[in-house]
C-alpha cells in the first residue's frame, strides 16, 4: 500500500496508539473526580498541556483542547462573533478556507454578520493589500488559513499578523491544521490571537485537537456544562487522546527537523514527474507552498476514475480534499485561483507524511503513467 | 557570530567582604543545578564576575532560567576574541549585525580594564563607531537614547563584546544566608513567603501537614506542584509531609472549640521546630500576614510564638492580600494555590475560633493533654522528599509522553 492522502487523515503513530492504549486502561479516571484515579487523569491533562504548549512555543494557559480542527475552528469564529458582536459585525476571511470556517462564516452570516471573502491570485494566495483594504471600523476578526488544504499554497501570515495588530479590535484566527508539523509558525511573532490544530493530522486520533487563545484574548464558549478547559470548554476530556496528541507531536516535531529536506525532494520528485505526462495541469505553486501537498488535473478524465485506477495498484490519492470529495463539486479552492471548472473537477491531491519514500514515489509515478495510457484507450 | 557565553555581574556580594567566596560558591552551585539539563556547558568564576560558556548549547533558554537566580544583578550574552584589531572589529560587526535592524540607533561603550592595552577608550570607541558605521548603511549614532549600547572590555587576557544587559533577579544567592523551614499550606501566602526568604539568601526547606483522609492525595500533590515551583529557582528543595490527622483529632476532642486553632497552630510550630533541628536550619518562615485571619492577629501571634524561641520569619506581615496575590501570579504559584482542595488548615476550622487567644488560657488548656508522644511519632513518620523541578511527574508516566 502506498497513501498518499495525508492530507486527509494520518495514520496513527503505533507509539501514539500504545500511549492511548495504556491511559484508556490504567489512567481511565475523569480528571475532574477528587479520588486519586482522577489525580492521576488530571496530571496527565496537565503533562499534555505543557509538553504541547511547549513544543508550539506558547504558554501552557494558551492551549484549549478541542475535538479537532472543525470545532477548534468553530470556537474561534463563533467564539470571537458572539464575544464582540457589540464592537462590530464585520468579519473577514478568505475565498479558499476549509468549510469547517466557511460554513461557520455562512451560519454568521444569517445571524446579521457581514463576510468579507477575500479573493486568491492564481498561485492561490491571498494579497495582504486586500485585506487591508476590506478591514472596516465594524470588522472584529480575520481568519485565514496557513497551508491551503487542497493546493498546499502558503499564506503570508505574518504579514497579515502585523497588519492586524495595528488595529486593537481585531482579532486574527489562523488555521493551522495543515501546516503543523511540516511548516513552522511561530504563534506570538506571528501575532496571531487564535490557531486551529487537529491531532490526527500529524499522526495522532481522529477527535483531538486544540485551539490556542493567546493570553489576554476573551472569546465565548460555545459548550456550556462543567467548566472544563478553564470554562472555555465544556465536557470531560479525552485525557487518552489528548496524551496520544502530546506525543504524536513530539514525534512529528522531530521528524520533520529531520527529515522535511527528504519530504520536499519526494514532492519535486513527484512533481518533475507529473511534469512530463501528457495532459497533466498542476495546480500548486512552485513557490510558497508546503512540503507535502501536491494538486493536479488529468486532462479528460474525471478525478474519481482516476482515483480507483490507482486504487487498483494500491495507492491511495484523494480528489479535492477529504471533507468536499463525497459531493461532486469542483474545488473551490481552484475555482478561487482562476482554475476552469472542467479542471477542476479532474483535480487530484497527493500529500505526503514523513513515512513516504522515494521509491513509493517513483512507483507513484508509473503507475500514472499506465494509468493514464490505459484509461486513454479505453476512453477514444 | 553566535555568543559564545554570558556574562553574569553579581549582586550586593561585591559588597560582602571575607564571605565573598561563599557567595561566589553559591551562586555558582545555584546556577549549575538550575541549568543542570545543559550539559555542554560550563561555569568559571572570578572575583568580578561569573561566565557561562555556553559550548553550543541554546543561549536563548539559558537567559530566561537565568532571570530567576538571585543574587545576579544582571548579565550579558557576549563574545570573546584575542586582542588582535581585525579579529576585534570582525567580532563586533558580526555581533552587532545580528541585533541590529533597520533604523535602529547605537553607541559604543568601552571599559577598558587593561590599562596596558595601547589604545584608550577614546580610541577605541572611535575606531569601532567607524567600522560599524562604515559598513551598515544608514547607521546612525545616538549617545543619549541608543537602541543598541555595544559594549566592549578589554581585559588583560581577552576582549569581550556584547549588546544586551539583561536585568538580573537581584537579591542573595539561595543558601548564602543559612537554612529556614517554610510551613507550607498550599494557599496563596506561603510560597509567596518562600520565594522572598529565598530572595535574601534563604535555603529553604519546606513543611507541610497533612492529614488523610480529611484532605486528599490531591492537596498534597498541590503542595508538591507548589515546592516545584521554588526548587525551580534553586535547583532543589526538600519537602517534609507531617502526619497530623492524629493531633488534630486530638485536639478536636480536647480543646475547647474556639481555642483549637490555636493549639493547632501551637503544635504545627513545635512540630515545625523539631524539624528545623533535626536539619539544622536556623529559622522557620511563615506567610503570616497581619490580621488577615483569627491566627493571624498580634494576640493570636503571641499566644503561638510562645512555644518557641527560633526567630519566625513573616516576609508577608505587612503587605495587603492584593499585594501578595501580584507576587504569586508573577512566580506562577497563583493558579495552583487557588485549586480547591481542602488542606489541613480548612478541616478542622471552628465556627468563631478567638482572635484575641490569652497565652495563659491555651496554656492551662494544653497541660491536661500528653501531646509528646505524638509530637516525636509525628516527626518519626515524617515523609521527606526532594523536589526538583519536573522530576516529579516526568518519571512517573515516562513512556507515555
Amino acid at each position: 500500500m502506498i497513501y498518499l492522502d495525508n492530507s486527509a487523515t494520518t495514520k496513527p503513530y503505533r507509539e501514539v496508539l500504545e500511549s492511548f492504549n495504556k491511559v484508556s486502561t490504567e489512567y481511565f479516571g475523569n480528571p475532574s473526580s477528587l479520588h486519586g484515579l482522577g489525580g492521576n487523569a488530571e496530571k496527565l491533562l496537565s503533562q499534555a498541556r505543557e509538553q504541547i504548549a511547549k513544543l508550539l512555543k506558547v504558554q501552557t494557559k494558551e492551549i484549549l483542547f478541542t475535538s479537532g480542527g472543525t470545532e477548534s475552528n468553530n470556537i474561534a469564529i463563533k467564539g470571537t462573533a458572539l464575544m464582540y458582536r457589540g464592537r462590530g459585525r464585520h468579519i473577514i476571511t478568505t475565498e479558499i478556507e476549509h468549510p469547517s470556517v466557511k460554513e461557520s462564516m455562512e451560519q454568521l452570516r444569517d445571524l446579521g454578520f457581514q463576510i468579507t471573502y477575500i479573493p486568491v491570485d492564481s498561485d492561490g494566495t491571498v494579497s495582504v493589500t486586500d485585506i487591508e483594504k476590506a478591514i472596516s471600523e465594524e470588522t472584529i476578526l480575520v481568519s485565514v488559513m496557513h497551508v491551503n488544504n487542497e493546493t498546499g499554497s502558503i499564506q503570508p501570515i505574518k504579514e497579515i499578523g502585523q497588519l492586524i495588530k495595528k488595529y486593537s479590535k481585531i482579532l486574527f484566527h489562523v488555521d493551522y491544521v495543515q501546516g503543523i508539523g511540516k511548516v513552522p509558525l511561530h504563534f506570538h511573532d506571528c501575532q496571531i490571537d487564535l490557531c486551529t490544530i487537529s491531532g490526527h493530522k500529524f499522526h495522532g486520533l481522529k477527535g483531538t485537537g486544540a485551539l490556542f487563545i493567546r493570553q489576554g484574548v476573551k472569546i465565548s464558549p460555545l459548550f456550556s456544562g462543567g467548566g472544563q478547559e478553564w470554562r472555555q470548554r465544556s465536557g470531560t476530556e479525552n485525557v487518552a487522546g489528548i496524551v496520544a496528541m502530546a506525543k504524536a507531536l513530539r514525534l512529528t516535531l522531530q521528524r520533520q527537523e529531520n527529515s522535511v529536506a527528504e519530504m520536499r525532494k519526494i514532492k519535486d520528485c513527484i512533481r518533475i514527474g507529473l511534469e512530463k505526462i501528457d495532459g497533466i495541469k498542476i495546480h500548486t505553486p512552485v513557490l510558497h507552498c508546503a512540503p507535502h501537498i501536491i494538486n493536479f488535473s488529468i486532462h479528460d478524465f474525471k478525478a474519481e476514475v482516476f482515483v480507483h485506477a490507482l486504487e487498483e495498484k494500491g495507492i491511495y490519492v484523494s480528489t479535492t480534499s477529504a471533507c468536499s470529495s463525497k459531493i461532486k463539486k469542483p474545488s473551490s479552492t481552484l475555482l478561487a485561483m482562476g482554475v476552469p471548472e472542467e479542471e477542476a473537477l479532474s483535480s487530484i491531491r497527493v500529500s505526503l507524511s514523513y513515512e513516504n519514500t522515494m521509491e513509493e514515489a517513483t512507483q507513484f509515478i508509473e503507475s500514472v503513467n499506465e494509468a493514464v495510457t490505459r484509461l486513454r484507450k479505453v476512453m477514444n | 557570530m553566535n555568543y559564545d557565553r554570558i556574562l553574569i555581574r553579581y549582586g550586593e556580594l561585591s559588597t560582602k567582604g571575607k564571605n565573598r567566596k561563599v557567595f561566589i560558591h553559591k551562586l555558582k552551585r545555584n546556577i549549575k543545578r538550575v541549568l543542570r539539563n545543559f550539559e555542554k556547558i560550563n561555569i568559571e568564576a572570578d572575583r568580578e564576575r561569573m561566565f557561562i560558556l555556553l559550548n553550543g548549547e541554546d543561549g536563548l533558554e539559558i537567559i530566561e532560567l537565568l532571570k530567576n537566580v538571585f543574587g545576579i544583578q544582571s548579565f550579558s550574552p557576549a563574545i570573546k576574541t584575542d586582542k588582535e584589531l581585525e579579529n576585534m572589529k570582525n567580532a563586533a560587526l558580526d555581533l552587532f549585525k545580528k541585533i541590529h535592524q533597520a533604523g535602529e540607533t547605537f553607541k559604543i561603550t568601552t571599559k577598558r580594564s587593561d590599562k596596558t592595552y595601547y589604545l584608550d577608550t577614546n580610541e577605541i570607541n572611535q575606531i569601532f563607531g567607524a567600522h560599524l558605521l562604515k559598513n551598515i548603511p544608514e547607521l546612525k549614532v545616538d549617545v543619549k537614547k541608543p537602541d543598541i549600547n555595544l559594549q566592549i572590555e578589554i581585559r588583560e587576557k581577552a576582549v569581550y563584546f556584547s549588546c544586551e544587559n539583561i536585568p538580573g533577579a537581584g537579591g542573595l544567592p539561595v543558601g548564602s544566608s543559612g537554612k529556614g523551614m517554610l510551613m507550607l499550606s498550599g494557599g496563596i501566602d506561603s510560597p509567596v513567603a518562600g520565594f522572598l526568604s529565598m530572595k535574601r539568601g534563604v535555603e529553604i526547606e519546606a513543611v507541610h501537614f497533612y492529614s488523610p483522609p480529611f484532605t486528599s492525595d490531591r492537596s498534597k500533590q498541590k503542595v508538591i506542584d507548589l515546592t516545584e515551583k521554588l526548587a525551580n529557582i534553586s535547583g532543589s528543595v526538600k519537602l517534609h509531609i507531617i502526619p497530623f490527622t492524629e493531633i488534630q483529632q486530638l485536639i478536636a476532642k480536647q480543646v475547647p472549640e474556639n481555642y483549637s486553632m490555636t493549639t493547632t497552630r501551637r503544635l504545627m510550630l513545635r512540630i515545625t521546630d523539631e524539624i528545623r533541628r533535626k536539619n539544622d536550619g536556623l529559622a522557620i518562615i511563615t506567610g503570616e500576614s497581619l490580621g488577615q485571619v483569627a491566627s493571624q492577629t498580634l494576640e493570636s501571634m503571641y499566644a503561638i510564638n510562645d512555644v518557641t524561641n527560633t526567630p519566625i520569619l513573616r516576609p508577608l506581615i505587612t503587605m495587603d492580600k492584593s499585594e501578595i496575590i501580584d507576587i504569586s501570579r508573577a512566580i506562577d504559584t497563583f493558579e495552583i494555590s487557588n485549586l480547591p482542595y481542602e488542606d489541613c488548615c480548612t478541616v478542622f476550622v471552628p465556627a468563631s475560633p478567638k482572635t484575641k487567644p490569652k497565652k495563659e488560657k491555651v496554656q492551662y488548656f494544653e497541660s491536661y493533654i500528653e501531646f509528646e508522644p505524638l509530637i516525636s511519632k509525628a516527626v518519626e513518620n515524617t515523609e521527606t522528599i526532594a523536589i526538583t523541578p519536573k522530576a516529579a511527574e516526568q518519571d512517573e508516566f515516562g513512556d507515555l509522553f
